[in-house]
C-alpha cells in the first residue's frame, strides 16, 4: 500500500494529499456535495420493468398507496457516479491499513467473493427442496465439521447472523439446558469488566442479570474475585479469550473448573479467535459454548458494518438445543432436520447468512492445518512487533507479550498539553491510516487498541509506526494542529453533540 | 498468498521484539494447550482448486423453475447494484466509527434511512437489522418497552418463521403473553380484534401481505389497536409498497420488512436485510446504528453515527439491543436499488409482481383439481387448493420437470389440508414460465 507521509505540520499534510491549491477540502466537494435526492430530476429512471403480463390489477382503493414515496429519480449513470464518488470518501482494507483492535480487519480474498456469487449458491431459495440444495448443504455440513475440529467442540450451528446474534443464541442454549435440568435458579451471567459491550447487553436482553467482575492488575480474570461472585445463581461465565487487552487467560483451567464445580457453563466470546486459530482448541480449555465471527477470523468482508456471519459451537451435551434446521448426512445425501424437540427454535428466518458462510468455507479450503496455525502465529508476531516498536513512546498497558492485539496509551508529553487519544486517532487519518480502536477496553484510560492482523506487511507496519512517532513530535511542537486534525479529509471534525441533540436522520 | 511476512521479515521482527521464536511469544498460554492434534486436512487447495471446488458444489444445487416465496423472493438484481457493492471501498470497510474517513458510507446510510422512511411513510429508520424476522422481534421488544405492557397480539397468518423468531426473542421472559388473532377467509378477523385487545395489550403485530400472500387492511387493524391504547407493529413487503398502503399511512408505530426484496440474492436465506422504522417519538427506543446529518467545525455538512447512547458499546447492559454488526452492505444494495427505481420504478415493480401472480392464479385455477383458496386481494403470491397431496405433487413435478411448484402448507397450517400450496410469481416470471407451470399441474395432478 502507499501512504503519503506528511512532513510535520498540518499544512504540509494538506499539500501532500494533492488537494486544490487553496488547501481546502471543501473546494473538491463544491463540485458535487449533494444527496441522491438533491440530484433527482423528475422523469429520470435508472431501470424499467417491461414484463407486465396481461392480468387484472387487484388493488382496491382502500388498500392503495396514496402518496408516492420520496425517492430519487436518476439515470443509471447518475446512480453509478453518485455511489462511486461516495465510495472514494471511505477508508477500507483494500485502500488503507486498518489496525482496528478487536475487529480483525484482515484482507478479504477475492476468490471468496467469486465463490459466493456463483448462481448455484446465490440463486438458491431457502425453502428449496433438499434434493435441489445438495451443494449448499454439503458445504454447510463440512464447514460445521471443520469448525468443530478447529474449536475442539462437538456441534456447530451457523444460523446466527453476527457475533452478538451468536451470543444471544449461545445464552438461549444455556437457558434451555438449565431448564431441562429443572434448574430455574440460574439467572446470572458473569462477565469481566474488559468484555465487549455486547456480552452484558446480550445477558440483559435475555432477562439474565449481568454480573461484572474486575480484571486483576495483569488484566486477567482474578479467580479470587470470580469465586466471590460464583454461586448457584450463576448460569454462565462469559469470557473473551484472548481478552480485549490482547492477553490470554492463563489460569483458564482453574477458572473453567471453578465455573463447572459451581454448576455453571463456560462461554467463550470468539471475537478474538484469530489469536488461537490452529494453535489452541477452546474445547480443551473447558469451554462449553463459543461463538465465531466469520467476518473476523475467517476473512469475510465487513461490508461497512455487516453482513457478518456467526456460529455457535457446543459440547455434546448441549447439541440437542441448537436452532433448527440442522444439516445432517443421511447415507449419501444431505438433509435439513427440523425434528429437534429440545431446540431453542429460530433466531432468524431460514438458515443463516449462507452467502457469507460460503466465503468462510472457501477460506478454510485454502488453509491446511499448518497454514491455519500460521494465521494466529503471524497475527501474534505482528501485534508484538507493533507493540515493541511503539511502546517506548506510547506506553503499553501490559508489559508482557501480547497475543493478536496490544493496548497502548498516549505519551505523557502529549496528555500534559491537553491532547487526547482522539487527537492522535484523527491525525492518523491524514497519514492515510485508519485509526486503531480507541477508548476501548473501558478499563484502560485513553486506550489505543491496535490489531494489525497477519495480512499486513512489515513495511506497512513500519510506515504506521513512523506516522505514530511523527504525530507525537507534531503534538509536542504544535498541539493545536493535532486538535484540529484531520486536515485532509472531506470534512473536519464533526459536531456530534448537535447530531444527537437535534437529530436529522433523513431527507 | 495472504501472509506477506518472509523468513527474513520474521527474523527482523523477532529481533526487534527481543524474542527468540514465535513460541517465545506464546509463553502466557499453558504449553499443554498449544499445537494440539486437529482433525483437519494436512493439505490445502490453491486458489484455482478452491474456485473449482466451489463451482462443483454450486453446481450440485440443481436449479429449478421455482415458484417459491414465503418470505424470500426471486428478484432481478440490476447489474449496477452488483457492480457498486463489489467496490472494495464499500466491501472491505468497517462500521464508520471514524466519521471523517467514512463520509461516503455514512452518507449512504443516511440515504438508506431516508429511502426506508419514504417507502414506509415513517419518521425515522435505523441503519439495518439482520433480517425481517429479527427486525420484527426487535420491534415488538421496543413496543413492550415503550408501553410497559406484556400482551402481544399476532395474526394467525403471520409467517411462521417470524413467529418462531419472535418467541425466541422473548424466550427468557415468561411473563409475556402471545395471543393469536384468528383468520377468516385468509385475513385477520378484525371483528374479533376488539375483544382480544385490552388495557394490558402492548401491541398488535402483523404482516401484510400476510403469509398467504393476502393484503391485510392496515387501516382497520391500526384503528382498533390504537383505540385500545395498543401500539401497531407492521411488517410490510417493501416490493409491495409502490402499490399498497405503507404502514405510515395507517398510523403504524413501528414498521419493519424483509429488505431482501430490494435487490438481494436468495443465497439460501442470507445475508438479508431487516428494515426497521418507527414514529419519531420512539427514535430513542430503536435498536442498532443510526446515521445523522450534522456540521463540521467549518459549518460544512457531514454525517456521523448518532444517538449512540442506545447502543451496546456505550450502554452495555442498559442498551436497547445487543446488535453490533448489522447488514450494512445489504442496506447499500437496497439504497442503490431504490435510487435506480425511483417512485415510478417501484410502482412498475409492484405491477410486474401483482400481474405475474394474478396471471398465474388465473391460469392455475383453471386447471382441473386446482382452485384459489382465498378470494381477498393478494400481491405476488397466493394459496392454491389442490385436490391431491401438494407435497407429493411438488416432488413429482420437481423430479420430472425441474419445476418447483411452491410451498406445501400442510406442515405449517394443518387446518388447510394436504392440498394447500403457496405459489409465488415475481417480476422474474414470464408468461412462458407460468404456462409451463400450468401445463405441469395439468399433467400431474
Amino acid at each position: 500500500m502507499t501512504t503519503h507521509t506528511p512532513t510535520g505540520t498540518a499544512k504540509d499534510a494538506v499539500k501532500d494529499a494533492g488537494l486544490p491549491s487553496s488547501g481546502k477540502a471543501a473546494d473538491i466537494d463544491k463540485l458535487d456535495n449533494r444527496l441522491s435526492i438533491e440530484k433527482s430530476d423528475p422523469g429520470r429512471r435508472g431501470i424499467a420493468f417491461k414484463n407486465l403480463l396481461k392480468a387484472k390489477d387487484n388493488i382496491p382503493a382502500g388498500l392503495a398507496r396514496k402518496t408516492a414515496p420520496k425517492l430519487p429519480e436518476l439515470s443509471e449513470l447518475d446512480v453509478v457516479r453518485h455511489y462511486t464518488r461516495l465510495s472514494k470518501m471511505t477508508f477500507s482494507v483494500d485502500a488503507n491499513f486498518y489496525p482496528l483492535g478487536s475487529c480483525t480487519m484482515k484482507y478479504n480474498p477475492r476468490v471468496n467473493e467469486e465463490a459466493a456469487a456463483l448462481e448455484g449458491f446465490a440463486g438458491l431459495h431457502p425453502l428449496a427442496h433438499d434434493d435441489s440444495s445438495q451443494g449448499t448443504l454439503e458445504m454447510l455440513y463440512d464447514l460445521e465439521k471443520r469448525l468443530c475440529a478447529l474449536c475442539g467442540l462437538d456441534a456447530f450451528t451457523l444460523q446466527p447472523a453476527a457475533g452478538a446474534h451468536s451470543e444471544f443464541t449461545g445464552l438461549l442454549i444455556a437457558k434451555a439446558y438449565f431448564e431441562k435440568l429443572g434448574d430455574g435458579a440460574r439467572t446470572e451471567i458473569i462477565c469481566p469488566d474488559s468484555a465487549h459491550g455486547t456480552n452484558p447487553a446480550t445477558a440483559s436482553m435475555m432477562g439474565f442479570t449481568p454480573v461484572n467482575i474486575k480484571s486483576g492488575p495483569d488484566g486477567r480474570v482474578d479467580p479470587a474475585d470470580l469465586k466471590v461472585h460464583l454461586s448457584g445463581k450463576t448460569a454462565v461465565v462469559m469470557l473473551t479469550i484472548p481478552n480485549t487487552l490482547g492477553i490470554f487467560e492463563s489460569r483458564i483451567e482453574e477458572i473453567a473448573d471453578m465455573a463447572h464445580k459451581a454448576g455453571a457453563l463456560v462461554y467463550m466470546d470468539g471475537a478474538n479467535f484469530n489469536a488461537l486459530i490452529g494453535l489452541v482448541k477452546p474445547g480443551d480449555l473447558g469451554v462449553d459454548i463459543m461463538h465465531i465471527n466469520t467476518h473476523k477470523t475467517f476473512s469475510t468482508p465487513h461490508g461497512g458494518g455487516g453482513p457478518g456471519a456467526g456460529g455457535i459451537g457446543v459440547k455434546k451435551r448441549l447439541e440437542e438445543f441448537l436452532p433448527v434446521p440442522r444439516v445432517i448426512k443421511d447415507g449419501g445425501a444431505y438433509k435439513t432436520d427440523y425434528n429437534r424437540p429440545h431446540s431453542i427454535g429460530k433466531v432468524k428466518a431460514f438458515f443463516g447468512n449462507v452467502g457469507v458462510l460460503a466465503r468462510a468455507y472457501a477460506y478454510l479450503l485454502m488453509h491446511s492445518k499448518k497454514e491455519l496455525a500460521g494465521i494466529a502465529e503471524n497475527a501474534i508476531l505482528n501485534a508484538n512487533y507493533m507493540k515493541s516498536r511503539l511502546e517506548a513512546v506510547y506506553p503499553a498497558h501490559s508489559k508482557e507479550y501480547c497475543m493478536h492485539e496490544c493496548v497502548l496509551t498516549p505519551p505523557a508529553e502529549l496528555t500534559a498539553k491537553g491532547l487526547k487519544t482522539l487527537d492522535i486517532a484523527k491525525r492518523l487519518l491524514d497519514y492515510g491510516f485508519h485509526a486503531p480502536t480507541i477508548y476501548f477496553p473501558l478499563i484502560v484510560h485513553e486506550a489505543i487498541m491496535i490489531e494489525p492482523t497477519e495480512t499486513e506487511s512489515k513495511e506497512t507496519m513500519d510506515s504506521f509506526v513512523e506516522a505514530m512517532l511523527k504525530i507525537k513530535n507534531e503534538g509536542a511542537a504544535d498541539p493545536q494542529a493535532l486538535k484540529d486534525a484531520p486536515h485532509t479529509m472531506p470534512v473536519k471534525r464533526l459536531d456530534e453533540v448537535q447530531a444527537a441533540r437535534q437529530p436529522n436522520l433523513r431527507w | 498468498m495472504f501472509i506477506p511476512t518472509t523468513e527474513k521479515d520474521r527474523e527482523e521482527m523477532l529481533k526487534a521484539i527481543g524474542a527468540s521464536s514465535i513460541k517465545d511469544l506464546l509463553k502466557q498460554v499453558p504449553a499443554k494447550y498449544l499445537y494440539p492434534a486437529f482433525d483437519l486436512p494436512e493439505t490445502s487447495l490453491d486458489e484455482q482448486q478452491t474456485a473449482r471446488r466451489m463451482k462443483t458444489l454450486a453446481a450440485a444445487n440443481t436449479p429449478a423453475l421455482s415458484f417459491l416465496g414465503a418470505g424470500a423472493y426471486e428478484r432481478y438484481i440490476p447489474a449496477a447494484v452488483k457492480a457498486l457493492i463489489s467496490r472494495g471501498e464499500y466491501l472491505t470497510a468497517y462500521t464508520p466509527y471514524q466519521a471523517e474517513a467514512s463520509q461516503g458510507i455514512l452518507q449512504t446510510i443516511y440515504e438508506y434511512q431516508s429511502s426506508v422512511c419514504a417507502l414506509y411513510a415513517m419518521d425515522c429508520a435505523n441503519a439495518s437489522m439482520y433480517d425481517g424476522a429479527s427486525a420484527f422481534g426487535e420491534a415488538v421488544r421496543a413496543a413492550v418497552r415503550v408501553t410497559g405492557k406484556k400482551k402481544v397480539l399476532c395474526q394467525e397468518t403471520l409467517n411462521p418463521q417470524y413467529l418462531k423468531t419472535l418467541k425466541t426473542y422473548f424466550a427468557n421472559s415468561k411473563e409475556y403473553q402471545f395471543v393469536t388473532v384468528p383468520q377468516k377467509d385468509g385475513l385477520m378477523d378484525t371483528d374479533k380484534l376488539p375483544a382480544l385487545l385490552g388495557a394490558d395489550t402492548a401491541c398488535v403485530a402483523f404482516q401484510t401481505p400476510n403469509f398467504f400472500g393476502l393484503m391485510e387492511d392496515g387501516h382497520k387493524i391500526s384503528e382498533a389497536a390504537h383505540k385500545a391504547g395498543a401500539l401497531v407493529v407492521a411488517a410490510a413487503d417493501p416490493a409491495s409498497l409502490g402499490l399498497f398502503t405503507p404502514p405510515g399511512e395507517y398510523g403504524a408505530d413501528f414498521a419493519v420488512g424483509e429488505g431482501q426484496a430490494l435487490g438481494l440474492p436468495l443465497s439460501y436465506g442470507g445475508p438479508y436485510l431487516g428494515l426497521f422504522a418507527c414514529k419519531k417519538e420512539y427514535v430513542r427506543q430503536m435498536p442498532g446504528r443510526i446515521a445523522g446529518l450534522t456540521k463540521d467545525k467549518d459549518g460544512k455538512r457531514g454525517f456521523v453515527l448518532t444517538l449512540q447512547a442506545r447502543e451496546q458499546h456505550i450502554r452495555r447492559d442498559k442498551a436497547a439491543s445487543n446488535i453490533c454488526s448489522n447488514e450494512a452492505l445489504c442496506a447499500l444494495s437496497a439504497t442503490i436499488y431504490l435510487a435506480l427505481l425511483g417512485p415510478e420504478g417501484l410502482k412498475e415493480l409492484g405491477l410486474a409482481n401483482s400481474r405475474a401472480a394474478s396471471f398465474a392464479a388465473q391460469k392455475l385455477s383453471s386447471v382441473k383439481g386446482a382452485a384459489l383458496k382465498f378470494k381477498a386481494p393478494f400481491f405476488n403470491e397466493f394459496v392454491l387448493d389442490l385436490q391431491c397431496d401438494a407435497a407429493k405433487l411438488r416432488e413429482k413435478v420437481l423430479a420430472k420437470e425441474r419445476i418447483d411448484i411452491g410451498l406445501p402448507l400442510k406442515d405449517l397450517y394443518p387446518a388447510l389440508g394436504t392440498g394447500a400450496l403457496l405459489v409465488c410469481a415475481t417480476e422474474t416470471k414470464t408468461e412462458e414460465d407460468i404456462l409451463r407451470l400450468e401445463k405441469a399441474l395439468r399433467e400431474n395432478i
